[in-house]
């Protein structure tokens, strides 16, 4: 069906044609009939990267071909969502590994963007518990892994879906005794203290913190640190411990904090603000809290996106190595200055990570939502050379408007990445109007295979 | 628990109703032309819902085999949904009468031929339902689709009229008339996203009225509205648009 798509920045919309499948069958033969395709999962990048002339929509694509209790290897299609995954596993005492901050997004996405959670430092990315996968590629059907066909294997994850389009997933679960999160949460005076906090607390499994990016002064980065584990059973409370794998009834969740919708509003913005502290008036505040809440606080609000208005928004992405963190600041203070940017922005550390194409590494990585208008990404360019400058890099999943020299000097394996994308997918057929914006050399059709 | 029969499981819409039904704990039967493509549907339901499932060889064309096929299933189903059907290409079949021979029999002569059989195979046991889906094609002829709307007002009259005579032999009979919904067979028109319905909200809305024994639904709700009004349209009127 034709029809005008965008991901959930609503930046860029592109009019095109959209496809789905349910079986094998169907897939190959759209594969083979099309020039031009793109995999797309639930649409929850921010920008482009899942966007084509020709889409082909994996959301049908949804079934689960295994799960074994005992071991916790679970085993899908490439279009099942976080969530359905969830329904299933936690009441079975498992969790997904690796969880980014919405469960409404595909385990192809999951792995074509190669998710990072608040676990990274701890836990690595996706692709850290994947046993294999298979990928209908240029070269037909393969099965990939971290011991076979390993080229291919590496290239798909964080691949964005160039290598072809992944159909089937097998992967670790993580055992969990109950459904609850053990938190805490820590007010930080200004930058400077939560990074310390970050590296007192790097022994929790998950951390992450909210930034106030429009303080001044003393209070610059005054931000809140949120850790958390899994919730043993003897840490729930008598009623939470009747039913531990069981999340309490939905609408009782509560919201830790109202984001969207006063974004754009400097003014509800500090009204906010002052709220959001006022509320959390003690320094540490720790409670036992449902996952829902801890892992998903945006999902409560159904296409908060939408806050933006129909321009649209890009969110900004990046990551600078431990040694830079100092840029931080550097980079804060432009875009405080300047006062485009979202009042709120997620700060996170990464821990090591050896691959080839993934966004993470060793480092700080912080986002925030830029609304689009008019002289927006001349200034992101700017933003960008700084992030290079301290030699950082932009995630891909994010991304709607990088120049492409940006990602070929940011990304160390780029080209290495590009030739196997060529062996794979000899001609391009699989590209996204991201991988045509960022000048992919796709190779010829006859002269690799 | 009861176990359903699923004609022409492979598709978006049976997809949700094999769901909807196990997630009730009904065991499945699945039949579909191509089995094999039903393997991961199977284990799906498996482990989503904890209920049984298997999946068997059916070609609605072959009526031949519908009555071996029937009595081989690994136990009679207490259901029957019929939901197989084939849209096919209204232009095409003007002129060529393979195609159109393929939509009559795909959604009119096939549907009646397997259902034939789970009928007699009811009223003989004097318990069980059969579900059939029809179409809001049914209720109206239209030059855009009157091959595929024809077979579907054939089905929806059998349908009737075998509700009459298997309630006489206690055994219930519903007729499921969808508007547009979001599937394969549409995949190819632009459709208004307020009329069309997901899979699964068709699914909902079928396990919900035969629970209630309902003779005979539009899905969504107001497609029974928008139909009054087609249907009302004096025909020396309604054959000068071009609908
Ligand atoms: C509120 C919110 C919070 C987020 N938080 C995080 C976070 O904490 N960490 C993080 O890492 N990300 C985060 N993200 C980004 C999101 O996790 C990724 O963009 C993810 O890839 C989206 O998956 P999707 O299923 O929606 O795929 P899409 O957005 O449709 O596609 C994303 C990419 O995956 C490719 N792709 C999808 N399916 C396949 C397939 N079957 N085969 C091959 N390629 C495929 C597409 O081509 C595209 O390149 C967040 C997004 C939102 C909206
Ligand atoms: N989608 C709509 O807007 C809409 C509206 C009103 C009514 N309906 C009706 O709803 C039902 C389901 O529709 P859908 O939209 O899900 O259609 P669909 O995607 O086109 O699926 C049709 C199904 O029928 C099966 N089928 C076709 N010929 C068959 C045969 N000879 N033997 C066995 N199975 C056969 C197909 O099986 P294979 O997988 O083997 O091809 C496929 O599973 C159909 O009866 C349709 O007429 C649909």
């Amino acid at each position: 069906m034709r029809k005008q798509l965008s991901n959930w920045g609503n930046y860029p919309a592109l009019d095109c044609e959209e496809a789905a499948f349910s079986v094998d069958e169907q897939l190959q033969q759209y594969v083979d009939s099309h020039e031009h395709i793109i995999a797309r999962g639930n649409g929850r990048c921010y920008g482009d990267a899942s966007l084509g002339e020709h889409s082909i929509s994996t959301l049908r694509y949804d079934k689960v071909l295994a799960f074994d209790e005992a071991t916790g290897e679970f085993e899908c299609q490439s279009g099942i969502t976080l969530d359905q995954v969830l329904d299933i596993t936690v009441p079975k005492g498992w969790f997904l590994p690796v969880t980014p901050g919405t469960k409404f997004i595909t385990i192809g996405g999951a792995v074509a963007s190669d998710v990072h959670g608040k676990n990274h430092h701890a836990e690595g990315s996706f692709s850290n518990h994947i046993i294999s996968m298979q990928v209908l590629t240029g070269k037909g059907l393969l099965t990939c892994s971290p011991t076979q066909e390993t080229d291919l294997f590496w290239a798909t994850c964080g691949g964005m879906g160039l290598t072809g389009v992944i159909t089937t997933v097998k992967f670790r679960l993580k055992k969990i005794e109950t459904a609850y999160i053990k938190q805490k949460q820590i007010k930080a005076k200004n930058l400077d203290e939560v990074i310390r906090l970050f590296d007192e607390h790097k022994h929790y499994t998950y951390s992450m913190a909210w930034i106030d990016c429009l303080q001044k002064g003393d209070s610059f980065g005054r931000s809140i640190l949120i850790v958390g584990e899994h919730a043993k059973e003897n840490e729930l409370n008598d009623k939470q411990r009747q039913a531990p794998l069981t999340l309490p009834a939905k609408g009782k969740l509560t919201v830790p904090f109202n984001l969207p919708g006063f974004v754009l509003n400097n003014f509800t913005v500090k009204t906010f603000n002052a709220l959001y502290y006022a509320k959390n008036y003690k320094r540490v505040i720790e409670n036992v809290v449902p996952y829902e809440p801890f892992f998903y606080p945006l999902d409560a609000i159904h296409h908060w996106n939408r806050g933006y208005g129909k321009d649209g928004f890009v969110q900004y992405q990046f990551v600078l190595p431990l040694e830079h963190k100092d840029g931080l600041a550097a980079i804060l203070h432009r875009i405080g200055e300047k006062g485009w940017g979202s009042f709120l922005a997620v700060l996170k550390v990464f821990g090591h990570q050896d691959d080839l194409i993934s966004f993470p590494m060793e480092g700080y990585t912080l986002a925030l939502d830029f609304p689009v208008r008019k002289g927006l990404f001349p200034f992101l360019d700017e933003l960008d050379a700084l992030v290079l400058e301290y030699g950082g890099r932009l995630y891909l999943s994010k991304d709607a408007r990088m120049q492409q020299e940006v990602f070929w000097n940011s990304y160390p394996n780029a080209r290495k990445f590009e030739r196997i994308v060529q062996a794979y997918n000899p001609g391009g057929k699989f590209r996204s109007i991201q991988s045509d914006r960022l000048q992919f050399n796709y190779g010829s059709n006859n002269s690799n295979s | 628990m009861p176990t359903v029969l699923i004609l022409g499981a492979g598709s978006d819409m049976a997809v949700a109703i094999a769901r909807r039904y196990a997630s009730a704990g009904y065991t499945l039967q699945l039949a579909a032309r191509n089995p094999a493509q039903l393997h991961a549907l199977e284990q799906d339901l498996r482990i989503r819902h904890q209920v049984a499932a298997t999946s068997h060889a059916f070609d609605a064309l072959n009526f031949d085999s519908h009555l071996s096929f029937y009595q081989s299933l690994p136990a009679q189903p207490d259901l029957v949904i019929c939901v197989f059907g084939y849209l096919g290409d209204q232009e095409k079949g003007q002129s060529d009468w393979q195609e159109a021979s393929r939509i009559l029999h795909t959604n009119y002569t096939g549907a009646v031929s397997i259902l034939n059989v789970a009928a007699e195979a009811m009223a003989a046991r004097k318990n069980g339902m059969i579900i059939g889906i029809s179409s809001v094609a049914g209720d109206r002829g239209r030059m855009s689709n009157y091959l595929y709307g024809s077979a579907k007002a054939g089905f929806t009259a059998y349908l009737s009229g075998l509700r009459n005579r298997l309630f006489h032999a206690g055994v219930h009979v519903m007729t499921v008339q969808p508007g547009f919904v979001d599937t394969q067979m549409t995949q190819h028109l632009t459709l208004p996203p307020l009329l069309t319905a997901k899979p699964a909200e068709v699914a909902n809305d079928i396990f919900k009225a035969a629970g209630k024994k309902k003779n005979a639904i539009y899905t969504k709700w107001f497609w029974r509205y928008i139909m009054l009004i087609i249907k009302s349209i004096p025909e020396f009127m309604f054959k000068k648009l071009k609908l």
